[in-house]
């Protein structure tokens, strides 16, 4: 993406922003970052918690690996990102231990698994190596958000129709189910990691429809 | 300088790491003694649910000082046995019951001798956590931890003070199963505990996990959790374990004698 040429800068921001949330999402159209996608996806608030993760992640590596690309030796460039990516997680994780105990529980060993988040690297190697550090800032954003809203979604559902509840709040009223003599049961597969796959492919499949790709 | 000689590259990995060694320390130093704290209050609220306290808190503002005000009002007493039933030194809550389990797991392994059993029933010390209720009626909690299908499992069970009687019972887990083994930590299978006992005539049964569902008015079994047999089975194992290694400790409490049950 050669964006320093494009001449408008307010433009080019925003531009840069918004492409990741539709029609350059890094899941539904570049599929990166799908492991993540099914495993923390049951609930809505350890989406939320993840993809916010993921946008601060996104955006400081590629805003630090950016502003150090005219130092990085080129024989080690990738450990040098990794090692940036790396501490930034860390650093996330940390924090979550401190301040958003629960959350961090629940999403365990997917924290520091956003070192091995494609969309991370991806970034890093195609935008930020080659712009300025806002721009790469920008970009990381947009793309940690085009995750986040993703998941978000995915987990609207899974949640909504595997529990019955939205951010652990009773939704699907109690006199509906069988066991209290109504018609309705959540759906056991929601919970399960393939339904992530199904809800990824229908918004797939919604979006390029609208996109026209 | 070329930035493909050598030096350079050296040079610059060995400052990238000072740096980020540097970053990163102050970052855990700063934070370890709040995150200490979570963990620490996470346990009391624990201990708390299995005499159900601490269960509504979505009202409350202050979360950590609720739960230790909740701890330090009900929970009048805590300390260690060793396995004979007798108190023994030392600091109870600080007292990982993994350890613990560890040892018990080698006193079931197959082919220890009754010699070797006794040893190592030498090394316990169980924790034990009172709970004086609003009625003045003493609850008594003691730790159980186990294995389920993909890791560890662990919970507290609260008794009367017959040491017969459930009265309560949490339990938790590393990383069971959504939807399936993961249901343990849910009151909809916890709460069958409450007013189970351990012992029938007598004897120490502990209770038993039943695939297929326990026969209504079972007073020593519950349902199991349909798709989650393993984890059922860890629950089942993981009483049975812990709780014969207090037995001797119920033994010799009074109102357990009184009861005969």
């Amino acid at each position: 993406m050669e964006a320093e040429k494009t001449g408008n800068n307010t433009g080019l921001f925003w531009k840069l922003f918004t492409a990741p949330l539709g029609k350059n999402n890094p899941i539904t159209v570049l599929v990166l970052g799908i492991c993540s996608a099914l495993a923390v996806t049951v609930q809505l608030e350890s989406a939320l918690v993840m993809g916010l993760a993921v946008t601060i992640v996104t955006g400081f590596s590629s805003l630090i690996v950016s502003s150090l690309r005219a130092t990085i030796s080129p024989r080690i460039r990738i450990i040098v990102q990794l090692v940036v990516v790396a501490t930034l997680v860390i650093i996330v994780d940390q924090v979550l231990r401190a301040y958003a105990y629960n959350a961090s529980k629940q999403l365990s060993i997917f924290v520091g698994l956003i070192i091995t988040n494609c969309i991370i690297m991806g970034r890093i190697e195609a935008f930020a190596l080659a712009n300025k550090p806002w721009l790469s800032l920008i970009d990381g954003i947009g793309n940690g958000l085009g995750y986040g809203i993703i998941l978000v979604i995915v987990a609207f559902f899974r949640e909504l129709f595997g529990s019955g509840t939205l951010m652990g709040y009773q939704i699907i009223p109690e006199s509906w189910y069988i066991v209290n003599g109504g018609f309705y049961e959540n759906n056991g597969l929601m919970i399960l990691p393939p339904a992530a796959l199904i809800v990824v492919g229908l918004i797939i499949w919604v979006q390029r429809s609208f996109y026209k790709v | 300088m070329n930035k493909n000689s050598n030096t350079y590259t050296f040079l610059y990995a060995t400052a990238l790491v000072v740096v980020v060694a540097t970053a990163l320390s102050l970052t855990a130093t700063g934070l370890k003694s709040r995150q200490q704290k979570n963990i620490e209050v996470e346990k009391k609220q624990n201990i708390l649910l299995s005499v159900n306290k601490a269960g509504a808190l979505d009202s409350v503002p202050d979360r950590n000082a609720y739960i230790e005000e909740l701890y330090r009002r009900y929970i009048v007493e805590e300390y260690l046995v060793d396995a004979d039933g007798h108190r023994k030194e030392g600091d109870a809550f600080a007292m990982n019951m993994k350890t613990q389990y560890d040892i018990i797991r080698e006193i079931n392994a197959a082919g220890v001798t009754d010699e070797e059993k006794l040893a190592l029933r030498g090394k316990l010390s169980l924790p034990v956590f009172v709970c004086r209720n609003d009625d003045s009626t003493l609850k008594y909690i003691v730790p159980v931890y186990g294995l389920g299908l993909w890791g560890a499992i662990w919970g507290y069970v609260s008794l009367d003070d017959d040491f017969n009687t459930v009265y309560g019972a949490i339990f938790d887990h590393k990383g069971e199963t959504p939807g399936l083994g993961a249901e343990i930590a849910f009151p909809k299978f916890f709460k069958q505990f409450e007013g189970k006992q351990l012992f029938k005539e007598g004897q120490f049964t502990s209770i038993r996990i039943v695939k297929g569902g326990a026969p209504a008015g079972d007073r020593h079994g519950v349902n199991a959790i349909s798709g989650g047999t393993i984890t059922s089975r860890g629950v089942e194992e993981m009483l049975k374990n812990c709780l014969t290694e207090y037995k001797p400790f119920f033994g010799q409490q009074e109102r357990f004698k009184e009861s005969k049950n």
